[in-house]
């Protein structure tokens, strides 16, 4: 099926609701939204049953940056070229030719925060899609199908771009989008690293993402100014350095911020990689770190255990969860998944800029072996002086959770750190049962305070 | 009579147990029930019951365990039953190794370490499978008593495999080997090699570490027993009231014996 009837809640916009809506409104009344957060969090009285220190400040600027960019995706379609690209793809050429970028994954992580995303998924079974799929491919399934979305609405894309370097479902789903959408999908496949990349890899890397250049270039109807790419480029070095930053604030103790803060701080990295406001935005955070590592604030009050996360969080569970393992001194002060969005930094070369992209692009955490991934989480417990790792066993996402078990035990016989393996899914409740979930949690604290 | 040192109390998804101890470890009383809907009145009815044996003082420690944990209103604390079954297995046997306890709910494998502190432990996953449920909802199928499920089904040498480790799948595997007329004791033997086949699995991933120690209602199952020492090639060795072990480890922990 393919049909722009049969998806009537894409809506173009015309330049002047652009303009009135989005650049003059919007933003303003997202200025003053943020004014009256800012005021909020310098004036709220500080709760001493809670188990939390009050929030960072900054994540009033967070709110807006994301906001707006969320507002623009209501008014960008038929205004600007819209590109839907998974959370690996090499956004940055389309960055530079100004396309708008919209992240399913990322919305429907949203759809999971805001605990919206099973009546949306639902859509896409009653459709008939599988509850074996994905949750976030569902999630995006059942939005497209019926509109339904906390964003207000999403913009029609004119590309699509599929990046094979976090999973092979985004494959299968991205043409599900094409078919729907009738738009072109440009696929970017990155072989699995068993170890480093190879030359030959790194050129068909680096060849196919010159293809989407080109299909991106005629779609825009302009060409790749290189100056502007290059800017683009450091600007994503730049961002990528300060989170790498910020994640490593964390070896502190007491940490100035726990993985559930970082799971939301992470939207400008991954939403809008590349662009100067994300560069502001984290020198802001990591200011507002340093202060507190000074003032000896740490993220909880009382830090008696620090704690790695594996896999996606369970994005319907955060607020409980960080609350949860606060009440009992529990600090989850890293998570591999944060990191994906910060340890590939150093390769990014704005002077070689495909190649480093091709690179960069080969070598997320998902497209690596399991030995990696175990490799990266033992110097993580070293560096980060951690008591305990929770590996998330995502239902949802099979490559991140393929290995855990190996993982686990490695964790536990060779560095001897507790280590609890939690059945759940990043965004579908219905996935996750409560009671045992909690009661595994709590033998977990057990073990570790056994071990104090 | 000796003094009560602490109780423990072990509200468990299918039975419910406390167990009184005095400064030394050693058991005083204990009481054992089937668990009713509304098991914080249940647990303060067996408090009372308890109280008209032996005296207990006031500012007694209470350590609670078990899925109703969070319910009971008298405990001092509550703990996982992982740490409060190690805790009793290790008193009553006075072994480090690998405590298997399963019980109604779920079932878990616990490495206890020289210290009889648990080091590392791996539970079921959520769904009823390798449970004593599994067992209870099967053989009801089969109209046999629990108390009677491990004797038939080692009283037969024949054995009707059982693929699903799924309790409500097993239970349609069931009709279907009635219906073709299969021997009810060689079901029963199958269902038996299903769940330990299923616990020996979580057992191997944690890593078998001799001897193996069992614990939990399901522990009082000869054929349970039996298979997982053939399974595993380990000696078992079970406490003398495995199903107090929770509750008895609880209060261990309450009186810091």
């Amino acid at each position: 099926m393919t049909g722009r009837e049969a998806l009537p809640h894409y809506v173009e916009s015309t330049r002047l609701q652009h303009f009135v809506n989005y650049e003059v409104v919007g933003k303003s009344a997202l200025r003053v939204q943020r004014w009256r957060d800012q005021w909020k969090l310098a004036t709220r009285r500080p709760r001493p049953d809670s188990p939390l220190s009050p929030p960072l400040r900054c994540v009033a600027y967070m709110k807006e940056i994301m906001s707006r960019h969320y507002l623009e995706g209501r008014y960008a379609a038929g205004v600007r070229k819209v590109a839907w690209v998974t959370s690996g793809a090499p956004t940055e050429p389309l960055q530079a030719l100004g396309y708008f970028l919209v992240y399913p994954e990322n919305h429907a992580a949203l759809c999971g925060v805001r605990r919206k995303a099973q009546s949306i998924a639902e859509e896409a079974e009653h459709a008939g899609w599988s509850r074996d799929i994905c949750s976030y491919a569902r999630t995006d399934i059942g939005s497209m199908l019926s509109g339904k979305t906390p964003a207000g609405r999403l913009p029609r894309p004119d590309v699509l771009v599929c990046c094979t370097n976090i999973c092979q479902t985004v494959l299968h789903w991205y043409r599900v989008l094409a078919d729907y959408f009738g738009c072109p999908l440009v696929l970017i496949d990155t072989p699995f690293l068993f170890h480093e990349a190879h030359e030959h890899e790194v050129a068909y890397v680096k060849r196919q993402i010159e293809d989407m250049i080109c299909v991106a270039e005629e779609i825009a109807g302009k060409s790749l100014h290189e100056k502007r790419f290059q800017d683009v480029m450091a600007n994503a070095r730049r961002g990528a350095e300060l989170w790498l930053e910020i994640l490593n604030r964390s070896q502190h103790r007491p940490a100035p911020m726990t993985a559930f803060d970082g799971f939301i701080h992470m939207g400008p990295i991954v939403d809008m990689r590349g662009e100067a406001v994300v560069v502001a935005y984290y020198e802001r955070m990591l200011a507002e770190l340093d202060e507190r590592i000074d003032r000896g604030i740490g993220a909880i009050k009382n830090e008696r255990y620090r704690v790695l996360w594996d896999n996606l969080p369970i994005w319907f569970k955060i607020g409980d969860l960080s609350k949860w393992l606060a009440e009992r001194g529990v600090n989850v002060v890293a998570s591999t998944y944060t990191y994906a969005w910060g340890e590939l930094a150093p390769m990014i070369d704005p002077d070689h800029p495909l190649d480093s992209m091709a690179r960069v692009y080969l070598h997320p955490i998902l497209n690596r072996s399991t030995g990696h991934k175990l490799e990266s989480m033992k110097r993580m417990v070293d560096e980060f002086e951690l008591d305990g790792v929770i590996l998330h066993s995502d239902r949802s996402c099979k490559p991140y959770s393929l290995g855990q078990i190996d993982q686990r035990d490695r964790l536990v016989k060779k560095l001897g750190v507790p280590a609890l393996l939690l059945e759940a899914d990043h965004n579908d409740p219905r996935d996750y049962a409560e009671e045992q979930g909690s009661n595994r949690l709590e033998a977990f604290v057990e073990t570790m305070e056994a071990r104090a | 009579m000796s003094h009560v040192a602490a109780i423990g109390i072990d509200a468990g998804s299918t039975t419910c147990k406390l167990v009184a101890v005095d400064r030394d470890g050693a058991i005083i009383a204990w009481l054992l029930e089937p668990t009713e809907p509304r098991v914080e009145i249940q647990v303060r009815r067996m408090l009372d019951a308890l109280r008209a044996e032996i005296r207990i003082e006031t500012a007694v420690p209470a350590i609670a365990t078990g899925y109703g944990r969070k319910l009971i209103k008298q405990a001092t604390r509550n703990l996982t039953e992982i740490t409060c079954h190690a805790r009793g297995v290790f008193r009553d046997l006075g072994r480090a190794g690998t405590l298997i306890d399963i019980g109604g709910q779920d079932s878990k494998v616990i490495q206890i370490g020289e210290d009889g502190r648990p080091v590392d432990f791996m539970m079921n996953d959520k769904c009823a499978a390798g449970t004593g449920r599994f067992l209870e909802y099967t053989a009801a199928r089969l109209g046999v008593p629990i108390e009677a499920l491990g004797k038939r089904a080692l009283s037969v040498s024949s054995e009707e495999p059982i693929s699903s480790t799924c309790t409500v799948f097993a239970e349609s595997e069931i009709i279907s080997l009635i219906a073709r007329g299969a021997e009810p004791d060689a079901i029963l033997r199958g269902l038996h090699r299903s769940l330990v086949g299923r616990v020996v699995s979580m057992a191997r991933s944690v890593g078998i570490v001799p001897p193996v120690m069992l614990s939990g209602g399901v522990a009082r199952n000869e054929a349970v027993r039996t298979m997982i020492a053939e399974a595993t090639g380990e000696d078992v060795i079970v406490p003398r009231q495995p199903q107090l072990m929770g509750a008895y480890g609880a209060a261990l922990l309450g009186s810091a014996a």
